[in-house]
């Protein structure tokens, strides 16, 4: 991501310090992660301390500080989708991509989130791959879904 | 659109709004809540407008992506207005049938009605179908009639009437009176009644106030904030600006998750709408009170909805929460006063005004009035968004509206509350919606109800709620931080088969300690859902410990196959 592009997200908020969660978000949404120079540019421009921009971008659960893979998986882990078996599909995924929660492969296929609800609870157990919601799934059926995409 | 400047330019452009309308015109509306979307409802109303026109009768009928109604297992959820035709799980494939055999043929699609499975009847109509006809639906029932994107649907359905109506017939202090005689409890939980709150903050010398609407619903399992929210927008926004009107704060902000997107899109919308007609910004309604309303996207947490890391939040500071010295209504925002409600209070308020407190108490009980919006989920038959009036059971919810459990088995517990709630096991299910009687039983007043059936079992579910809670808590404080940690771990030995005599005893002590020790509500609740089960379903953890046995058949380390999924 270009620091012009950083920049013009931090005029929008008039370079505010309080905005600061705000304008990593919108860093977060347009380049899906957030690289150590974006950090460093926002940490000169808003007249932070590094260590803060890292804390705060560290802290919240919305934050990736590593690269993100082409393709999103969120694996739904609300109460409702764990009483529908939401674990045995979360290890179903594991197996398929390789990956633990948090984590994206070495070719950069997936990366692979838990999140603690999508707000579907009628239709779990829930995951979410790039955006498009698949819903009661089994094992079986995300095992097939996962291999159709390069 | 010019501003509207008088209750007498509201009225008229609502008279020319409906002049526009015939009340008797055919629409069809769709589900477009996050649920139903992701069920197909996007397809479906696509499909209905291209059938339509094929038909050429498009100028006849109506099409609408409407707010939730609130039957998410069964969507998406289609209704026939006027005569109210309900379908559900309906197809793209199903368009053409519904047109020419309902739209024109005027008779009902007979496999897409609901079924009584207790008689087998179909039921043609949405308030005849149990699930509805048992709710009392004040806040969610216009929503299957309202485009959550159109001001102009709100305003149709009396939108902005409460607000015309406080601003120039009662006095700010008239408006908070209103409010505490209306018996309004804050229904994040804890239950603190909204005028009072209202009533402190006002008082306080300070001239620069702040009002917070706080959409961060966090519990996992439950959705029945952000349901509302996204599906009827303008009324929480309604009732955020009567309050800002008494209290006489100058800005307002919606504090909503960013993993809620829709959320923050349909109010993005209403905000900007309602600044369009003159219901925010400078002289609202020519009553001389300004107003902005802002969105504020935290960036996920669930300590965020502990007050105090909300507003550290808001103030572009990680989310810890802090001992907390003074009342937000002294010092909150910014160290200003600040009233901070939950959603659900602030959408409660327009009704309150439009109909009057006496009104308001006719429903509930006498210590908590007025009804309660919930998401009731897990092993039910009917998951949803449900509202219901305070003062009804806990088994009338479960049976009455729920349907009961998904399958044959068993019923076990309902969680009320979430992470920091409780188990409330059949022998209790008399317990009321009720914030006095919740508290005496040990369940906080949360959004999410999750029926659990005997293929759940307890401890795993308790285990899940404290792996949840362990990657939560903030860990600023030592008892939160490493408390549940210590008790996760007790748990996943009892679930591994490892578990010794003497473990639950240690956890009751760890748990008490936390309770005393611990700075804010994560970590004094976190030990909430072990206690109440330590307490009804004792026998099932002394099965894991001393038989190595999960009695549930889940825990696969004692033998079971797969985690208890019966779907």
């Amino acid at each position: 991501m270009d620091n012009d592009k950083i920049g013009q997200i931090i005029d929008k908020y008039q370079g505010e310090a309080s905005s600061l969660i705000q304008i990593l978000l919108d860093i977060q949404h347009e380049n899906h992660w957030l690289p150590r120079s974006a950090l460093e540019v926002v940490s000169k421009k808003l007249n932070l301390p590094l260590s803060k921009v890292q804390q705060t971008a560290t802290f919240y659960k919305a934050f990736s500080v590593v690269p993100i893979g082409r393709h999103e998986i969120h694996v739904c882990k609300g109460t409702a989708c764990h009483v529908n078996g939401a674990q045995d599909l979360l290890e179903e995924v594991e197996e398929v991509t390789g990956i633990k929660p948090g984590e994206t492969d070495p070719d950069a296929k997936f990366s692979l989130k838990t999140v603690n609800c999508l707000g579907r609870c009628g239709l779990g157990p829930v995951i979410e791959i790039d955006g498009k919601t698949h819903a009661r799934m089994s094992p079986a059926e995300i095992s097939d879904a996962l291999k159709k995409y390069e | 659109m010019p501003l509207i400047k008088s209750p007498e330019e509201l009225e008229k452009v609502r008279e020319e709004i409906l002049s526009r309308r015939d009340p008797h015109k055919l629409c069809i509306s769709v589900c477009a809540g996050a649920s139903c979307l992701a069920s197909g409802a996007g397809e479906v109303i696509a499909a209905f407008k291209a059938e339509l026109e094929k038909q050429n009768i498009n100028a006849d009928v109506d099409t609408k992506g409407s707010g939730c109604p609130g039957f998410c297992e069964q969507g998406p959820v289609v209704v026939i207005h006027p005569e109210e035709i309900c379908y559900l799980q309906v197809t793209p494939d199903d368009a053409g049938e519904i047109i020419s055999q309902t739209i024109v043929g005027k008779k009902p699609v007979e496999r897409l009605l609901y079924t009584d499975p207790d008689t087998g009847n179909k039921v043609v109509k949405m308030n005849d179908i149990p699930f509805y006809k048992n709710q009392v639906r004040h806040l969610i029932g216009n929503n299957i009639k309202i485009d959550p994107k159109s001001i102009d649907d709100y305003l149709a359905q009396g939108g902005y009437a409460a607000l015309a109506k406080a601003m120039h017939e009662m006095s700010p202090e008239q408006v908070i009176e209103e409010v505490k005689e209306s018996g309004l409890r804050g229904r994040s939980g804890s239950g603190f009644p909204a005028g009072r709150k209202w009533e402190f903050c006002r008082n306080s010398e300070d001239e620069h106030k702040y009002v917070i609407c706080n959409c961060h619903e966090g519990d996992p399992g439950s959705y029945a904030d952000r349901r509302l929210t996204e599906g009827n927008p303008h009324n929480v926004l309604e009732g955020i600006i009567i309050g800002a009107y008494a209290i006489g704060a100058q800005d307002a902000f919606v504090f909503v998750g960013d993993e809620f997107p829709q959320t923050v899109e349909n109010m993005r919308l209403a905000i900007k709408q309602a600044e369009e007609y003159g219901f925010l910004g400078k002289d609202i309604l020519g009553s001389g009170f300004d107003l902005t309303v802002r969105i504020s996207i935290d960036g996920g947490g669930y300590v965020l909805g502990e007050s105090t890391a909300l507003m550290a939040s808001m103030e572009g500071r990680i989310g810890e929460p802090k001992t907390k010295y003074d009342h937000a209504t002294d010092r909150g925002l910014w160290a200003k006063p600040t009233v901070l409600n939950n959603l659900q209070t602030w959408a409660n308020v327009p009704l309150i005004i439009n109909n009057g407190a006496a009104w308001f108490r006719q429903t509930g009980t006498d210590g908590s009035t007025g009804t309660r919006v919930f998401s009731i989920t897990g092993k039910i038959k009917n998951s949803g968004m449900i509202e219901v009036p305070m003062g009804m059971s806990l088994k009338e919810v479960i049976y009455d509206i729920g349907g009961g459990t998904v399958t044959d088995k068993k019923f076990k517990a309902i969680q009320v509350g979430g992470p920091l709630g409780g188990f409330v096991p059949e022998s209790q299910l008399d317990v009321q919606v009720d914030y006095d009687q919740m508290t005496d039983a040990g369940l906080a007043m949360g959004p999410g109800l999750i029926v659990a059936d005997e293929s759940t079992c307890i401890v795993d579910m308790v285990k899940y709620f404290l792996t949840f809670l362990a990657h939560e808590s903030c860990g600023k404080c030592t008892p939160c931080r490493d408390g549940i940690r210590q008790m996760l771990h007790i748990l996943n030995n009892i679930t591994a088969g490892r578990g010794n005599k003497g473990d639950l005893e240690l956890l009751e002590l760890i748990s008490t300690v936390q309770k005393k020790a611990a700075l804010c509500a994560l970590g004094q609740g976190a030990s909430d859902p072990l206690l109440s089960t330590l307490k009804h379903f004792r026998e099932e953890y002394e099965a894991h410990i001393e038989e190595k046995r999960c009695p549930a058949g889940v825990c696969k380390a004692l033998g079971a196959v797969s985690s208890g999924a019966n779907v």
